[in-house]
C-alpha cells in the first residue's frame, strides 16, 4: 500500500477519489445554491473569469439561472451513489449466483451459467435503454438497469474463483466436520473469494460511472430536475455555440473521476492482485 | 479496462505461425454450425425479453397506441395482438409477425412500420460504424506496435496516455467538444447532418477513440510478449530484416486478441451509435432509438432492439468464423 502511494500520479488519483466522495457527501453543505431553484435574472451567466461573469456564479449559471458548481456538487451525489449502489447489487446478485453455482455443481451450476453466458453475448445496454422507455427514468430504475450490465461479469469471476477455492482441503474438512452447505459457502468459500471480487469492482467504478453519465444523457438515467452530469451535458447542448460551459464542466467532471478511478483501480489490481489482471478475460 | 490488456495473455503463443490451412473439414463444419445455433438462441431470448418487457408492463394495447387512439383502434389492435389468447400463443403470434419483418407501427406521426424506418436509416449506422471500425483499427494497430517496438520512449508513453484518455472519456461528451473546436470555432467541418465525406469525420473519430484506445493497448501487451518469444529471436537469428519481424511476424500473432476484442467492439458499437448519432444528428437506427426514447415510441424501440442485435450477433459469428479459420485451434 505505502509503495502504491509513493507512485505521484497514484497518489493523485487518490486524493481526486476522495475530495469526489467528499463533494458529494456533503454537498448540501458545500454548494452556494440550490441546485434546483434558479434566478431567470441570473440565466446564462459565463464563469468567472470570463466577461460578465462573478464569484457569486464562479462556474456561471444555466438556462435556468440555476449555479453550475452547485449543480456540478449534487451531480456527483447523483453518480456516486447510483454507481455505488449498482455495483453492491450486482455484486451481491453476481457472486451469490456465482458461488453457488462454483460450489453446488450439477444442474444448477449449468442453469446458472447458460444465463450467465446469455446475459454476456446480449447487447444489454439495449435492454436496459428499453426498459428505460418502458419505467421511465427514476433513481431505482438506473440502479436496476445498470446491475443488469454488470451482474453477468461477478458471476462469472465468483464461479471461477469458487472452482479453486472448493478444490482445497480445508473445505473438504469443513464439509467433514459436519458443516452445511450454506454455512461452507457463506464462512469459508466467500472470505477467500471476496478478495477478488472486490478488485473487479474496483475495475468497473469508472465504466459504471460513464454508463451512468451515457444514460443520463439519453434521457433514462437520473430523472430531472435533479442534477446528473451526463443530462446537465444533454441540457446544455443546444446552447454550446453561446454558452460552452454548460457543456464543458459536467463532461470535464466525468472525465476527471473517471480518469482518477481507473488510475486508481489498475494501480489497485496490481498491487494486490497482479494475477487477476491476466484473467479477467470475458 | 485492464480487460483489454488481458486478452492478449490468452492467446500467447510461443510457437512460430505455421501455416495455417483453411481446411474446411468436419470439425470446422461442427463448429459453424454450433456458432450459428448460439445466433438463433441468443435472438430467440432477446425476443423472449422483449416481449415479456412488453406484456409485463400492464396493457400492451395502450402502449403500442397512442394516447389519441379511439376506443376502436383498441378494439382492432386486441384482436390483431390476439390479447385473448394465451400467452405462449401471443408470442409464437408475436415471433412469426417479426420472422415476416412485421414488428408493428410507430406510435407517432403517420405511424409508419418500424421495420420501414429502421430500412431507411440502417445504411447510414453501417457506413458510419464501419468508418469507426476501419479508423480504430488503421489507428490503433500501428500506434500499438510503435508502443511495443520503442518501449519506454516518449512514444510509448503518448501511445498510454492516448490508451488511459480514451478509456475515461465519455463518447458523447467528446463528440460535442470536438463539434465545438473543428466546427463552431474553426469552421472545418460541419457540425452535424448527413452528406459528404467531412460529415464522417467528427463522428467517425469520437465513436472511435475508445476503441482505438483499447485496440492500440491490447497490441502493445501481445506485441510486447510476441517479441520477446523464442520464434521472433530465431527469425532474427536466421537473418531477416527488422522491419519484417516486426510487421510480419510478431504483429501477425498480436492479430489474434484484437479478433477476440471484437465482440466488445461491436457491443461498444451500438452504446456509440446511440449516443454519437443523436449528438451529430446522425440520421442512423442509433438516433432512431433515442427518438423512440423521447416519444416513449414502444414499437419502434422493440424493433430497433431487436435488429440491432441481429446485426451484433451476425458480426459476432463472422469474427467467431474468421477467428476459426485464423487459428485452426479453435474449433478443435
Amino acid at each position: 500500500m505505502k509503495a502504491l502511494l509513493n507512485k505521484p500520479l497514484v497518489a493523485f488519483a487518490l486524493i481526486i477519489v476522495v475530495l469526489l466522495v467528499a463533494a458529494a457527501i456533503f454537498a448540501p453543505w458545500l454548494a452556494p445554491f440550490d441546485p434546483l431553484i434558479g434566478k431567470l435574472e441570473d440565466r446564462l451567466m459565463p464563469p468567472v473569469w470570463q466577461e460578465g461573469g462573478a464569484w457569486m456564479h464562479a462556474l456561471g449559471t444555466d438556462v435556468l439561472g440555476r449555479d453550475i458548481l452547485s449543480r456540478l456538487l449534487y451531480g456527483a451525489r447523483a453518480s456516486l451513489s447510483v454507481c455505488a449502489l449498482a455495483i453492491l447489487v450486482a455484486g451481491c446478485i453476481g457472486s451469490t449466483l456465482g458461488i453457488v453455482a462454483g460450489y453446488v455443481g450439477g444442474w444448477v451450476e449449468t442453469i446458472i451459467m447458460r444465463v450467465v453466458d446469455l446475459a454476456i453475448s446480449l447487447p444489454v445496454i439495449l435492454i436496459a435503454l428499453l426498459f428505460g422507455v418502458l419505467f421511465g427514468p427514476s433513481f431505482i430504475n438506473i440502479v436496476i438497469i445498470i446491475s443488469l450490465l454488470l451482474w453477468s461479469q461477478f458471476a462469472r469471476m465468483a464461479r471461477g474463483e469458487t472452482l479453486k477455492v472448493r478444490a482445497q482441503e480445508f473445505v473438504d474438512l469443513a464439509r467433514t466436520a459436519g458443516c452445511s452447505t450454506f454455512s461452507i459457502m457463506w464462512n469459508h468459500i466467500l472470505p477467500n473469494v471476496a478478495g477478488s471480487l472486490i478488485v473487479l469492482a474496483t475495475l468497473q467504478v469508472g465504466t459504471v460511472i460513464i454508463m451512468e453519465a451515457s444514460l443520463s444523457f439519453l434521457g433514462v438515467g437520473v430523472p430531472a430536475p435533479w442534477p446528473a452530469w451526463g443530462s446537465m451535458i444533454a441540457d446544455g447542448r443546444s446552447y454550446v455555440v453561446s454558452a460552452w460551459w454548460l457543456c464543458l464542466f459536467p463532461g470535464l467532471a466525468v472525465l476527471v473521476t473517471v480518469l482518477a478511478l481507473n488510475l486508481l483501480g489498475d494501480a489497485l489490481t496490481d498491487a494486490l492482485n497482479p494475477q487477476l489482471r491476466r484473467e479477467l478475460g470475458g | 479496462m485492464a480487460r483489454a490488456e488481458s486478452a492478449g495473455h490468452q492467446h500467447r503463443s510461443n510457437h512460430a505461425p505455421q501455416a495455417l490451412k483453411p481446411a474446411l473439414d468436419q470439425t470446422v463444419l461442427r463448429y459453424i454450425a454450433k456458432k450459428l445455433l448460439e445466433v438463433v438462441g441468443t435472438l430467440l431470448a432477446m425476443s423472449v425479453i422483449v416481449f415479456l418487457l412488453g406484456r409485463l408492463t400492464g396493457d400492451p394495447v395502450s402502449l403500442l397506441l397512442s394516447e389519441y387512439a379511439t376506443p376502436q383502434d383498441r378494439a382492432t389492435l386486441t384482436r390483431e395482438l390476439g390479447l385473448d389468447q394465451p400467452l405462449p400463443k401471443q408470442y409464437w403470434v408475436f415471433v412469426s409477425h417479426a420472422a415476416h419483418g412485421d414488428l408493428g407501427r410507430s406510435v407517432t406521426g403517420d405511424r409508419q412500420p418500424a421495420m420501414q424506418l429502421i430500412a431507411d436509416r440502417l445504411p447510414a449506422s453501417l457506413k458510419l460504424a464501419g468508418c469507426a471500425l476501419v479508423l480504430s483499427l488503421l489507428l490503433g494497430i500501428p500506434l500499438g506496435v510503435l508502443a511495443a517496438v520503442k518501449r519506454g520512449t516518449a512514444l510509448d508513453t503518448g501511445a498510454r496516455v492516448i490508451a488511459l484518455l480514451g478509456q475515461s472519456v465519455p463518447v458523447f461528451w467528446l463528440g460535442i467538444v470536438l463539434m465545438y473546436f473543428f466546427s463552431i470555432q474553426l469552421g472545418w467541418l460541419p457540425t452535424s447532418g448527413y452528406g459528404d465525406w467531412r460529415h464522417y469525420v467528427l463522428p467517425s473519430v469520437s465513436m472511435a477513440l475508445f476503441t482505438v484506445a483499447a485496440v492500440t493497448r491490447l497490441v502493445r501487451v501481445s506485441m510486447i510478449d510476441a517479441l520477446s518469444s523464442e520464434y521472433i529471436k530465431l527469425a532474427r537469428i536466421k537473418g531477416v530484416s527488422e522491419t519484417a519481424v516486426i510487421w510480419k511476424h510478431a504483429l501477425r500473432n498480436s492479430l489474434i486478441p484484437v479478433l477476440t476484442y471484437m465482440g466488445a467492439f461491436f457491443a461498444t458499437m451500438i452504446t456509440g451509435a446511440v449516443v454519437i448519432e443523436t449528438v451529430f444528428s446522425w440520421p442512423g437506427i442509433g438516433r432512431l432509438a433515442y427518438e423512440s426514447i423521447l416519444s416513449r415510441d414502444f414499437p419502434v424501440m422493440q424493433a430497433v432492439v431487436l435488429v440491432m442485435t441481429a446485426i451484433f450477433m451476425l458480426a459476432n459469428f463472422a469474427v467467431d468464423i474468421a477467428y476459426a479459420w485464423l487459428d485452426p485451434r479453435i474449433s478443435r
